[in-house]
């Protein structure tokens, strides 16, 4: 009888301070908000352009998270898409944009002549990328550009227009080698028989 | 000649034919001065360097033409001497095959040098000092990568370095540059690392020269004796890539520089040996970098030797110096058969970095034959220098997995070519790898673009919320100032009242009204914050306490009015005096007409009866009458006596008096008009009285005329305001009729046709009304306004009554589509009709009033700047009507091509207008 009394007494002791060490640690650890939303929003290219119907990055990565499809991000492109779905582990689904292709930087033009200096433009650019005063000419700081879209519908004059970034040496790419032909020996015909002994 | 050390042994690593013998047959022959010479600001590695002359300057040779911007970067200075004629793109060699900004420099033929000195003592110079001058030089390493010399001769506190290593392997097939280089400068090699030896202070250096060049070692050791200089000249077995920087280290010393490290990293540092010579002529001899060696080669080209080229000299004139045969060159290749590049402009210039150009022929270098699958043999692997998994990395780059790659050690492949060179399949595996690398690169740039972009946004945001924040509180701030100014005016309005309670005579009366509302305010506004108290406490806001604050002095405020107010109650008002009196005469007066009218009536009576004593009767009568006149005299006297102010009261009164009268009037005709059918000979009597009743009417309607017209320039306001609301009250029955109508029209009752008369009545009374509202203002403000206010107010005016045409139309339209079909709906379509015309003429006499008010502007030239904006909006709305319309389907474009005509007309109209203006 003493026996049971003292396996009831001590489980109930156990029980009782890993209680308080659960409870003391759920406290003192407390991680403040979702992480998982900090690390979806590092993934997504800070553009704030709004294309996901989501008012920002953050907003949306907060979606995601909440279950939102992945594929909605047309700036970040496929390759926004795969780094998500290697994150939260979930299948990485096609583009969902009307050009699937990877998304073509662009940046913002205003064309200055035009520019009646509305600030119209300067109040719609999410990362103040956008330079000028009432009845000034503005213009664009194309470094912090991030193509986002969101000044062309603004302007009343329509001077802005979204240029993709000329190549520079410096930024300048290797293209994609040209997949050769796979062949089979079997398949392999004269002519190249040949080019290839040359 | 025999190692004095081990040499060591790396990974992997391929013997290619050499083809090196070609080109060592001649010395290093002088290339002629070139005609012109072609300069690009980037020929090594860091930021390009800035021009600092401009075109049409003249430049000697060796002048400094742009100027390093940036720790890693490198002055660049004119080959030749002559005039600058162009500066901007230019093709130069990049795998791009894209243009860059050069300088472009015209020779004179003079070849004059700048005045130049080299040191004679460069050891009295302290170490930054050299340094410097070196950067001055424009020296930048010319092995390949163009990595500026300065930077790696300056490496700071936190390297220490122990080993110099001279590169001088050249394992590159075809290349001699350096080969005979040490053949026959070997000298200036020396002198060279003495300079650098002095900078960095190694503990041991080291010359890594492969065993394929006997003659340059041989020279670089008859030079070695004649020189103190201490170092091992180590020889390598010919494999290529030994000359790779990482490769080279772990031959002679074994050390293996670790993935992401540079060799300062493990107290290394190579140079290479056009680099030495290079610093030996700047500081020795003060030349800056202006020309190198470069081995002219392959099998198109007649003379295949090494030339000493002015920099900056486009390949074209190499190629003919050599006297390259363009029939049999299939391809051009700047540096060597492994890594370099293939260019197709003969214009590109020689820079820095070029060592070698390759004129091969379609044997020497047959096109890449198509790949074909892996069929993972593992060649690849077994070859490469970097010991990496050539294989793996393929696939990875294929299947655009970069971040395996990445993880694979990619940035660690050093581009040799050693792999494809293996490759049973022709895989063009280093296009591959490189790829993978440019989007590697590109996904980090655009990574820390967006961080970049995140910290924007979340700074403007912040921005945003400050100044959200900042302008509520400023906000709240002036809304408590101007409490307070409130309070303070009617603290002082207070003081003021009271003051006239007891001293002024005539203002008590509006003065106690005026102070009833001010108290009566002041309780609303007390209990108002009181309640918003309760509610901030309830929630627990803050600004409890000023709410606090607030509602004690409201409180304050409110008992101060209502002490006010009840004091000016109780004192004695004197102006009642001679308001008592008035209506005293006027009740006088009554009670006369009254008194009067009873003896008038009892004579009639009497009369009608023929009995009693009729004189009586009648002179009690005259002296009523007169009586009753008198004190109406008095009364009309008392009352003309008041002052003009009363003359609205005056009218009110007398239009009481009126209505009583017409009733009497109306009493007496139906009691005349019973009389007559009754056939009573009182009913000429009557029909007198009636008579007498009604000029009595007239002559008091006269009266209210005048005094109205008295009091109109005053009451004019009052008058329209109250025929607002008259409008407003005949509106709200017109809306109710119809809406009452409708309801019938639905029901089909037979009322319907009734009650739309009685609308269209209701709805002519309210158009009435409205034009006399429209004159009655239109009065108003065309009296006091001056002779240039009209048109602008006109034309306001005018806009409006076109909204209001507009919007009645638009309803009526509604209506009559709303009507059930089969309705009629003829009285509709002509109220439609009549609408629209005179919509049509209002908007016309505005249109015409528009006009006429630009005709002005454009006569004054005056909104020239506004006409602008709007010709540039218009023609904006054109474009956006013409994308919308490119955009649209096939049936909605219709609608938007219409759209878009009246948009177009719209802007050219006011593009016409501009135009004028501008003229």
């Amino acid at each position: 009888m003493s026996a049971v009394l003292v396996a009831v007494l001590v489980l109930l002791g156990l029980g009782l301070v890993f209680g308080i060490l659960l409870g003391y640690s759920s406290i003192r650890f407390k991680v403040e908000g979702n992480p998982l939303v900090d690390q979806v929003d590092a993934l997504l290219p800070q553009t704030q352009c709004g294309q996901c119907g989501h008012p920002g990055c953050r907003p949306y990565a907060e979606a995601i998270v909440n279950g939102e499809a992945i594929n909605k991000c047309p700036p970040g492109g496929q390759s926004t898409v795969e780094a998500l779905a290697d994150l939260l582990d979930v299948e990485a689904l096609p583009l969902d944009a009307e050009d699937a292709e990877e998304p073509i930087k662009k940046v913002a033009y205003i064309r200055e002549d035009e520019c009646i200096g509305c600030t119209k433009c300067i109040q719609a650019c999410p990362v103040d990328a956008i330079l000028g005063a009432a009845k000034q000419m503005h213009t664009v700081i194309v470094s912090e550009c991030t193509g986002c879209d969101l000044c062309v519908e603004p302007c009343p004059v329509d001077c802005i227009d979204m240029l993709p970034l000329e190549p520079t040496l410096n930024n300048w790419q290797w293209p994609a080698p040209k997949p050769g032909i796979e062949l089979i020996a079997t398949d392999r015909q004269p002519g190249i028989a040949l080019e290839i002994k040359g | 000649m025999k190692n004095t050390i081990r040499v060591h042994q790396f990974h992997g690593g391929i013997h290619p034919p050499e083809n090196k013998k070609q080109s060592t047959g001649a010395p290093i022959t002088q290339a002629p001065l070139p005609s012109r010479i072609i300069l690009p600001l980037q020929q090594h590695i860091g930021l390009p360097a800035d021009p600092i002359v401009k075109v049409g300057d003249h430049v000697l040779k060796g002048q400094r033409v742009a100027e390093a911007i940036g720790r890693i970067s490198a002055n660049i200075h004119a080959s030749i001497s002559g005039t600058v004629v162009a500066i901007g793109p230019h093709p130069v060699p990049h795998m791009s095959g894209m243009d860059a900004d050069c300088i472009v420099i015209e020779s004179d033929g003079q070849d004059q040098w700048i005045e130049h000195q080299g040191l004679e003592n460069y050891t009295e110079l302290t170490k930054p000092e050299l340094i410097e001058y070196i950067r001055q030089a424009g020296v930048a390493g010319m092995g390949g990568a163009g990595f500026p010399t300065d930077v790696k001769l300056h490496l700071g506190d936190d390297h220490i370095v122990n080993t110099l290593i001279i590169n001088a392997a050249e394992c590159e097939p075809y290349i001699t540059a350096d080969d005979m280089l040490m053949r026959e400068r070997a000298d200036e090699i020396l002198g060279g690392i003495e300079i650098i030896a002095h900078l960095l202070k190694p503990l041991h250096i080291m010359v890594g020269i492969e065993d394929n060049k006997p003659q340059a070692i041989r020279a670089l050791h008859d030079a070695l004796d004649k020189s103190h200089l201490n170092l091992d000249i180590v020889i390598t077995p010919t494999k290529y890539p030994s000359g790779g920087e990482k490769q080279l280290i772990k031959l002679l010393t074994g050390v293996e520089v670790p993935s992401g490290k540079i060799p300062a990293d493990v107290g290394i540092v190579c140079q290479n040996v056009g680099t030495t010579t290079a610093v030996y002529r700047a500081v020795i001899q003060g030349e800056p970098l202006i020309s190198r060696i470069i081995t002219v080669t392959g099998e198109s080209a007649a003379h295949k030797q090494n030339y000493e080229v002015r920099i900056g000299t486009p390949i074209a004139d190499l190629l003919n110096l050599a006297n390259v045969n363009r029939q049999q060159m299939q391809r051009l290749i700047i540096g060597g058969p492994m890594m370099g590049i293939t260019v197709t402009n003969e214009q590109i210039p020689v820079i820095k970095t070029t060592n070698c150009l390759i004129a091969a022929s379609i044997n020497e270098m047959p096109p890449q034959p198509p790949a074909q699958a892996c069929i993972r043999c593992g060649m690849c692997e077994q070859v490469c220098p970097a010991e990496l998994l050539p294989q793996q990395l393929y696939w990875f780059a294929k299947g655009k997995e970069f971040e395996k790659a990445r993880h694979h050690n990619l940035f660690d492949c050093i581009e040799c070519g050693a792999c494809s060179y293996v490759c049973p399949s022709n895989i063009p595996l280093v296009q591959y790898y490189r790829f993978a690398k440019a989007e590697i690169r590109k996904e980090d740039d655009e990574q820390r673009k967006a961080d970049h972009a995140r910290l924007r946004f979340e700074a403007r945001l912040a921005r945003l919320e400050r100044d959200k924040i900042e302008k509520e509180e400023r906000r709240k701030q002036r809304a408590i100032e101007a409490a307070a100014a409130q309070a303070a005016k009617k603290d002082a309005a207070f003081s003021k009242a009271a003051s006239a309670t007891t001293s002024s005579t005539n203002t008590t009366v509006p003065d106690l009204k005026q102070l009833k509302s001010n108290a009566a305010i002041a309780r609303t506004k007390l209990r108002k914050a009181e309640k918003a108290l309760t509610n901030a406490q309830s929630k627990g806001l803050d600004g409890i306490e000023t709410l606090q604050a607030t509602l004690k002095q409201l409180q304050l405020k409110s008992d101060q009015a209502e002490k006010a107010y009840t004091d000016a109650q109780n004192a004695p008002s004197p102006i009642a005096a001679p308001e008592t009196d008035l209506k005293q005469l006027k009740s006088n007066a009554a009670i006369a007409r009254t008194k009067l009218k009873k003896a008038e009536k009892q004579l009639a009576t009497a009369e009608a009866s023929g009995e009693g004593d009729i004189e009586a009767l009648k002179t009690q009568v005259t002296a009523l009458q007169a009586k009753s006149a008198e004190a109406e005299q008095a009364y009309q006297d008392a009352e003309n006596g008041t002052n003009t102010a009363n003359a609205a009261i005056d009218t009110s009164a007398l239009e009481t008096e009126i209505a009583t009268l017409q009733a009497k009037v109306n009493k007496a005709e139906s009691a005349w008009k019973a009389a007559v059918e009754s056939a009573s000979p009182a009913a000429e009597k009557m029909a007198a009285g009636v008579d007498k009743l009604k000029d009595k009417l007239k002559d008091l309607q006269d009266e209210l005329d005048k005094s109205r017209s008295v009091a109109q320039p005053t009451v004019t306001t009052i008058d329209t305001s109250a025929l607002e609301t008259e409008i407003a009250t005949l509106q709200a029955k017109v809306n109710k009729a119809e809406s009452a109508w409708k309801a019938a029209v639905e029901s089909a009752s037979p009322a319907a046709e009734k009650m739309a008369a009685g609308v269209e009545k209701l709805k002519g009374k309210l158009k009435d009304l409205q034009d006399e509202l429209v004159q009655k203002s239109g009065n108003q403000s065309a009296q006091p306004a001056p002779d240039a206010e009209p048109a602008v107010i006109d034309l306001k005016a005018l806009k409006q009554q076109v909204s209001i045409m507009r919007t009645k139309l638009k309803k009526a339209e509604k209506q009559l589509n709303e009507l059930p079909e089969g309705e009629d709906n003829t009285p509709l379509v002509a109220e439609i009709e009549a609408l629209r015309a005179r919509h049509d003429k209002a908007k016309a006499t505005f249109d015409a009033a528009e006009a006429e008010k630009i005709a002005a502007a454009a006569s004054e030239g005056i909104d020239l700047k506004q006409l602008k904006i709007d010709a540039a909006l218009a023609r904006a709305a054109v474009t956006k009507a013409e994308r919308a319309l490119s955009k649209a389907e096939d049936d909605s474009k219709q609608p938007l091509e219409t759209e878009l005509l009246t948009i177009r007309a719209k802007a050219e109209q006011l593009n016409a207008t501009l135009e004028r203006f501008s003229n």
